[in-house]
């Protein structure tokens, strides 16, 4: 199987690598239009700002390849985030491809922290993603901004207020969490993304 | 609801794990690789590795290692010991750490955290604060523990969460090695003044002493080290009982 990474001006996609390596998968890292279209599955992971990787991302037309793609893409963090309408942060358009806008966690009490940094747990789970899991699986996530839930979440999980942890619409995937760096959870769902 | 971690944390030296008492008189345990996917397959919910390697030698090879976990362990882990500027940080990252914690360099030169925070994010930033009790007032400690400083923990802690630091890693040196529980009134007023996590060390003898740390000091994570490595505290058991006690674990 062929698995390709989005290469773009995101950090950390080095534990995506990892995690895939430890599933016998060695995926290939580009930016070309017709590798992407080529491989089996994609992965679009990253940690960043959303104003700077989405304008790296139109100025290096990524986004129509991202939009155009007809095989499984898994958004991960900011992949999930850039492939909404919008996003707080930095006040940018992103991709458009899940209709619904990224706000910034806005806490009311003193103990919630933001980032939401740390184990949570999922809930409201369902899809291909999710086979096999159990509610109160926990998962690792990095953010300070959110999706709310919404008509293509497929996974919940609470912080402040409920949140999508996990989205899907059609051959798009994604998850606000670390997959690559929760644990069996995470191992198990890229397992499941791989397999679809 | 986001849960409580706790956080075995390996001491490397010339890339082996070793475990100090009081900070001196180090004995060893084990191969840090080895241990640290021992330990992500028992439950810890992250892993703290310090480099105590003093020589250019030793600091090579423990930039290797951090590559090994990276490869090989599936949970986040924070590195520490010999960062000092931007390009070791950097250098910890593109090696495949997911935050850096860093003590001394900031106590010297503070804009580091602000450095750190910008170019990296808040959340790669955690600042390890080594601090003993004496006379009243919590005063701060550079070197491992070998130096003390006019700084106090509690306006130091502030600052450096003003600066943008993403977590405080509070060693108590009164408590640290002598396994009678952590420094919990401490803890609880960082938690009170601070608007970012609190992981707290120094003290686990015990199951308790970790729910005490939890309830009592308001800790958000709580580090050990000897009572994971010698198998005094198996990670299992000990996340049972502080579920059974009410605490948001991880299982």
């Amino acid at each position: 199987m062929e698995v390709a990474i989005v290469k773009y001006n995101a950090g950390n996609i080095f534990s995506v690598v990892h995690a895939l390596n430890r599933l016998g998968i060695n995926p290939i890292i580009t930016d070309d239009a017709e590798k992407l279209s080529k491989a089996d599955k994609i992965l679009f992971p990253g940690q960043g700002h959303a104003l700077t990787t989405m304008t790296y991302i139109r100025e290096h037309q990524l986004d129509k390849i991202i939009c155009d793609l007809k095989q499984p893409v898994l958004g991960i963090c900011v992949g999930q985030q850039l492939m909404c309408r919008h996003s707080e942060e930095g006040d940018v358009d992103c991709l458009g491809i899940f209709d619904v806008d990224v706000k910034k966690f806005d806490p009311t009490r003193h103990t919630d922290k933001v980032p939401h940094m740390g184990w949570n747990s999922l809930t409201h789970m369902k899809g291909d993603l999710y086979k096999g899991m159990h509610d109160d699986s926990f998962v690792y996530f990095v953010h300070s901004y959110y999706v709310p839930v919404c008509n293509w979440t497929v996974a919940e999980s609470e912080y402040i207020q409920p949140f999508s942890a996990s989205l899907q619409k059609d051959n798009f995937y994604a998850t606000q969490f670390h997959p690559e760096k929760s644990g069996f959870v995470g191992e198990q769902i890229l397992k499941n993304f791989l397999d679809l | 609801m986001l849960a409580k971690r706790i956080i075995p944390c390996l001491d490397v030296k010339d890339g082996q794990t070793v475990k100090g008492t009081n900070f001196v008189d180090l004995r060893q345990a084990g191969d840090p690789v080895e241990l640290g996917k021992a330990y992500s397959e028992m439950g810890a919910d992250e892993l703290v590795y310090l480099d105590i390697t003093a020589s250019h030698e030793g600091r090579k090879t423990f930039t290797e290692l951090v590559g090994r976990v990276a490869a090989n362990i599936n949970i986040p882990f924070t590195v520490g010991g010999g960062i000092n500027e931007l390009k070791d940080v950097e250098r910890m990252l593109s090696a495949g750490a997911d935050k850096v914690s860093i003590n001394s360099a900031a106590l010297r030169r503070p804009e580091l955290v602000d450095e750190i925070a910008s170019r990296f994010g808040s959340q790669v930033c955690v600042v390890a604060i080594d601090a003993k009790f004496m006379e009243g007032t919590w005063k701060c400690y550079v070197n491992g523990g070998r130096i003390e400083t006019e700084r106090k923990l509690f306006e130091w802690a502030k600052e450096v969460n003003d600066r943008g630091a993403g977590e405080i890693l509070f060693t108590s040196m009164n408590h640290d090695g002598v396994k009678t529980g952590y420094a919990n009134d401490a803890l609880a007023e960082l938690a009170d003044i601070l608007s970012i996590p609190v992981i707290a060390s120094g003290g686990a003898g015990t199951k308790e002493h970790f729910r005490d740390a939890f309830i009592e000091g308001k800790a958000d994570a709580a580090l050990a080290a000897s009572v994971f490595h010698f198998g005094e505290i198996q990670i299992p058991e000990l996340k049972l009982y502080l579920k059974n006690e009410g605490i948001n674990i991880r299982i």
